[in-house]
């Protein structure tokens, strides 16, 4: 039996409270918070987050996917393919084939077709909207990962029914930072009648009523469309699952998986799923959560509620506006980091990307990998290490308020990883005031800076929430 | 030990060093000029009669045409060294070597370097290809890892470490406005150090040293020969350069409150030298005073405080002009900012005035000049790189032969 057998969520730690939107610009804004990648995140880094927590959660003896499918509306390359860092990161095998699917809200659900023999589906996005926009206050930041296999399954698929249209609601040219919509009446006019084919299909595939449904996700960019639509289903309200639009915002190309996972998050065994995403036509899907939802719990490192209680609200507008580049700052006077080199990139994979040290015969663990013991002097006698899940602490740490940074002061640390193991590393979503000798960080992936449109994914360390 | 050190064997017998400062009018070659011609001056020489060259700059020119196309050298052997932050007491070291070699009758040693045409604030190294894993902090900031490291360790909590940080910059500014070659000639109160606007960690503007333009050089001769030169020359007693396996950055065992370099270094100039309790046996010391907390760990690493005492010496006045033994009598770092090619020098020179009595109104009183009782050996130190992975330089230098 093919379906789901592990997820993953990716929330970022900033949320904006939308009420600043409106304090300052004097328009857009709302009322409830938004999800909001840090200056250091893109959909890339995020989606390695998600990744890492759902294959951590994977049941035991579990063997990797056998591909990676990446979607996202946000990519960090066009031409160079983004997933390949994903793939990275993740240490998936050489042998895995990794690809990016579009550039349109509806390519998750490709990248979940793709994926779903076997694979790992990389749902990832970072929303925005000119100033002042609606966009810009109902979007919303997150990445989740899916992992789809034959045993221990969770979650099974019951039925798909796709409905394709072509008709201009939304859209952006590429290398614009916005997209555009068409007056909303006319999104609900072209939307609802085919949500109701959709969902009326895949009813009927299953042989299943509307009463039957458990939990009911409707999702899409057109506020208005999922809402006529979420009414006109006719299931009973508090089966409608929780649109995460007051906290986390309208994540695209991920929502409807975010809303799932949240959904999975808490069902019970035996449960039936509805799945409506409203883009470019409709995908309507059922899946009935298995007894193994249980066992999976117990593995999973946090739910998206969890993590959702671990974020905070205290970014200001200007950080925000910062961050996604409409607000030019003044930067130190200092020279702005150089570009990362590929030879040496590529030389390092596994350390840059896979953050896999070097140990040494007598246990010794090198960050970065070397080739001479630092204990022994021994040549070529290590073995890979990998370190990205282990905890470290901090052993000294200073706050630089010179570097450059698009959220300075940078803040450092000398981290001694639990098992052996030191290095210096960038902190991240961390207040530098609250920074002390002896803190607990974990290790999480990120893009340090972009210089020649070249963006360096590296780790930074965090401190640990949970 | 291997290292056999060339005690008494080479003199310095002329020095000269411009002043340091924001050279806005300067160029590289206009400062190279200047402190070769103060040097052959000061040694009574020609710069023909200098066989060979050792200059040392980290980022203001390639290769010995750097100095030899401005002093019009003329078909001589001129090496460009580089070192860090230790550069010039590199090309120092290089230089006493081909002396005592026998190669070479006098040999310069000159440090320059051309922060301020920069633009930027702080120092800029040139990198070379990098995979981008490397965390780019600035120099202030890796040496703040020492301030809370060593607080954590010797339990000195965040305002007496402040309270020991702000009076070695005071102290240093308080040197530094006794001479007229320092960048800054003024004393600073240790309100104003302590109230100064955060750079790094703990560390203020006043706990990092300046940014400046500068050169310095000294002029090298068999120690035989030194008196044909000089009534006073200095003696070479020590001179331990290391560079460290850089394993600090990634053992855990590295606790960020010493400079193991330092420490291995020092170990050999001592040795080197014949000195056993350095701080009874020397006059003075020039160290590297690039932010406060270095100076701290440097009391100790060095042998003039006992570990984790280093900070009550500091207060109590110790290391001050007029204490038991004065540390960074010119100013320091602090001072005259910290032109990376030419500090090491610059440290030299000092020495190079105390010892010869012509360091004017900062005079050290336990000096013996002229014969006369008192201490005649000064020490230098200069290092580079950051906290766990470093260069060190020591030097012992004497106006006596013992």
């Amino acid at each position: 039996m093919n379906g789901i057998v592990s997820y993953g969520v990716h929330l970022p730690y900033w949320r904006l409270d939308r009420s600043k939107i409106t304090q300052t610009l004097g328009q857009g804004g709302g009322r409830g918070t938004r999800s909001v990648a840090s200056f250091d995140e893109d959909a890339t880094s995020m989606g390695v987050e998600a990744g890492r927590r759902a294959l951590a959660a994977a049941a035991p003896g579990y063997g990797g996917p056998g591909i990676l499918a990446y979607a996202t509306t946000a990519p960090g390359y066009l031409d160079k393919t983004n997933a390949t860092a994903i793939h990275a990161a993740l240490r998936l095998d050489d042998c895995v084939p990794a690809f990016d699917v579009g550039g349109a809200a509806k390519s998750g659900t490709a990248a979940t077709i793709m994926a779903h023999n076997g694979g790992i589906a990389v749902l990832s996005d970072v929303r925005t909207g000119r100033p002042g926009s609606a966009d810009e206050a109902a979007g919303g930041d997150a990445a989740v990962a899916l992992i789809f296999g034959d045993d221990a399954v969770i979650a099974e698929p019951v039925g798909y029914a796709p409905v394709t249209a072509e008709f201009v609601d939304r859209w952006r040219v590429p290398g614009e930072s916005y997209s555009r919509q068409w007056e909303e009446r006319f999104g609900e006019h072209a939307y609802v009648p085919l949500a109701t084919q959709a969902v009326g299909d895949v009813l009927k595939q299953a042989d299943v009523q509307i009463g039957d449904v458990d939990h009911a996700i409707v999702a899409g960019l057109h506020t208005r469309s999922v809402k006529a639509v979420s009414k006109q289903l006719g299931c009973a309200p508090e089966r409608l699952a929780d649109d995460l639009l007051d906290t986390i915002g309208n994540t695209g190309t991920a929502h409807w998986a975010l809303m799932l996972a949240n959904v999975l998050d808490q069902a019970s065994p035996g449960d039936l799923v509805l799945v409506a995403h409203l883009a470019d036509g409709c995908d309507a899907s059922l899946l009935r959560v298995t007894d193994e939802i249980v066992a999976f719990r117990e593995r999973q490192r946090s739910t998206a509620a969890e993590q959702l209680a671990a974020t905070t609200t205290e970014l200001d507008y200007s950080s925000f506006m910062t961050w996604r580049g409409f607000l030019e700052r003044e930067p130190p006077r200092r020279p702005e980091p150089d570009r990362p080199a590929s030879p040496p990139s590529l030389r390092g994979n596994a350390w840059k990307y896979g953050f896999v040290g070097g140990q040494d015969d007598g246990g010794f663990i090198h960050l970065p990998p070397g080739r001479v013991s630092v204990e022994s002097g021994a040549i070529d006698e290590m073995t890979p290490v990998p370190m990205a899940d282990r905890r470290a602490t901090i052993a000294t740490f200073t706050i630089d308020r010179l570097a450059y940074s698009l959220a300075p002061p940078v803040v450092a640390a000398i981290v001694d990883f639990d098992g052996g193991g030191r290095m210096q590393v960038e902190l991240t979503d961390v207040d530098p005031a609250e920074v002390k000798i002896g803190d607990r960080v974990e290790m999480t992936f990120r893009r340090l800076y972009t210089v020649d449109g070249i963006h360096n994914h590296f780790w930074k360390a965090r401190p640990v929430r949970s | 030990m291997a290292s056999h050190g060339i005690r008494d064997q080479v003199a310095i017998v002329g020095m000269g060093c411009t002043p340091f400062g924001e050279h806005w009018d300067k160029s590289v070659d206009d400062m190279l000029v200047e402190s070769s011609s103060a040097a052959t001056a000061s040694a009574g020489v020609d710069l023909d009669d200098v066989d060979a060259f050792w200059l040392g700059t980290m980022g203001s020119g390639l290769s010995g045409l750097t100095l030899s196309r401005p002093l019009k050298v003329d078909h001589k052997p001129v090496t460009h060294v580089e070192n860090y932050c230790a550069t010039g007491s590199e090309a120092f070291r290089n230089a006493c070597y081909a002396v005592a070699s026998g190669a070479y009758d006098v040999a310069m040693a000159i440090g320059v370097e051309k922060l301020k045409d920069s633009g930027y604030s702080g120092l800029v190294v040139p990198n070379v290809a990098h995979d981008g894993s490397s965390a780019q902090l600035t120099a202030p900031a890796a040496f703040s890892f020492l301030a809370p490291a060593y607080g954590e360790k010797y339990g000195v909590d965040s305002q007496e470490m402040k309270d020991v940080m702000t009076r070695i910059a005071w102290k240093n500014h308080k040197n530094g406005a006794l001479n007229p070659r320092a960048q800054f000639q003024k004393e600073v109160s240790k309100e104003t150090i302590e109230c100064a606007p955060l750079i790094a960690g703990p560390l203020g503007i006043f706990d990092c040293s300046g940014v400046s333009d500068g050169s310095a050089a000294a002029i090298i001769v068999r120690a035989e020969d030194a008196y044909d030169y000089t009534d006073h020359p200095i003696f070479v007693k020590a001179l331990s350069f290391v560079a460290g396996p850089a394993t600090g950055t990634v053992d855990p065992d590295y606790d960020y409150t010493s400079f193991t370099e330092v420490v291995h270094s020092a170990t050999d100039a001592y040795r080197q030298a014949g000195i056993e309790h350095p701080r009874d046996e020397l006059a003075m010391a020039e160290v590297h005073d690039c932010f406060t907390p270095t100076e701290l760990v440097l009391m100790e690493d060095l042998g003039f405080a006992e570990r984790g005492m280093g900070w009550k010496e500091v207060l109590a006045g110790t290391f001050d002009l007029d204490g038991e033994l004065p540390v960074n009598p010119d100013g320091g770092l602090k001072s005259f900012g910290h032109p990376i090619g030419a500090s090491g020098l610059r440290m030299l020179f000092e020495a190079w005035l105390q010892l010869r009595g012509e360091a004017g109104d900062r005079q050290i009183s336990s000096i013996g000049l002229d014969g006369a009782p008192g201490k005649t050996k000064a020490l230098t130190h200069n290092l580079g790189g950051s906290p766990g992975s470093c260069v060190s330089f020591v030097s012992i230098v004497g106006s006596r032969l013992d």
